[in-house]
């Protein structure tokens, strides 16, 4: 399960918006072990430049890492686009997913309304997991 | 001349160093860091180098703020004090490109 607040959300997903035609991409910090609530999303830039692949700018994993470190917290996942395939995570997402422990957000943009989806990658096999909106501390609603 | 750095670990390569974020290293290039770290953690070998021995091409490395792309990458000088930070390559996308 993943938890994101509406703003993280927004966040998420008006860097895929601003990123057109290109993919976007970004970085989810949250609590190292305790993965499943995102604290923090760092937009990046992606360093590929195009609209069918990403890497994220090493530049910015770096001070993504920095600024969660300095938080309190840990990288625990990465998001991008699909800009004109669904939220599933393509042969290439799964071949590169750098961690197991890692969540793997996507956002598609192929329809008129943004989907976000978040999925697990361990050794190849791919798992959706339920993405919650957290409305209040301690309360969530299902997105 | 060897100095001692400090190399940080991420998540996926700690397991391969007895479980710490923080190591230390010895050597005057980043390539003697690198043997540095294997000769005490031999399982992270596949993980620095490509079977050429250069540096693995999913491996982000900084020295300092620096990405060692930039600075000759397994040729770059490192000081006494300086901070390696190893990071996986975050990559992906739609289609093979």
């Amino acid at each position: 399960m993943l938890v994101l607040t509406q703003r993280s959300w927004d966040v998420m997903v008006a860097h895929c918006l601003d990123g057109l035609p290109m993919e976007a991409c970004g970085l989810l910090a949250g609590q190292e072990g305790a993965g499943t609530q995102v604290l923090e999303v760092y937009p990046t830039a992606n360093a590929a430049r195009s609209a069918r692949v990403y890497t994220v700018e090493p530049r910015d994993l770096l001070r993504a890492d920095r600024a969660a470190e300095a938080a309190g917290l840990s990288v625990v996942g990465v998001w991008h686009s699909h800009t004109h395939t669904p939220a599933y995570p393509s042969p290439t997402d799964i071949a590169q997913a750098p961690d197991p422990g890692w969540h793997y957000v996507l956002v598609s943009l192929s329809d008129t309304e943004p989907v976000l989806r978040s999925y697990r990658i361990v050794d190849g096999a791919v798992t959706e997991e339920p993405v919650l909106l957290a409305t209040l501390p301690g309360g969530a609603v299902e997105s | 001349m060897p100095v001692a750095v400090e190399v940080r670990l991420p998540n996926i390569l700690r397991p391969l160093a007895g479980g710490e974020p923080v190591v230390k290293a010895a050597g005057g290039t980043l390539r003697e860091v690198f043997d540095d770290l294997v000769r005490q953690y031999p399982g992270l070998q596949g993980s620095l180098f490509n079977t050429e021995g250069e540096m693995h091409r999913h491996l982000n490395v900084f020295l300092n703020d620096d990405d060692v792309r930039y600075l000759g990458r397994l040729e770059a000088k490192v000081g006494d004090g300086d901070t390696v930070t190893l990071m996986p390559a975050v990559a992906g996308g739609a289609v093979a490109g």
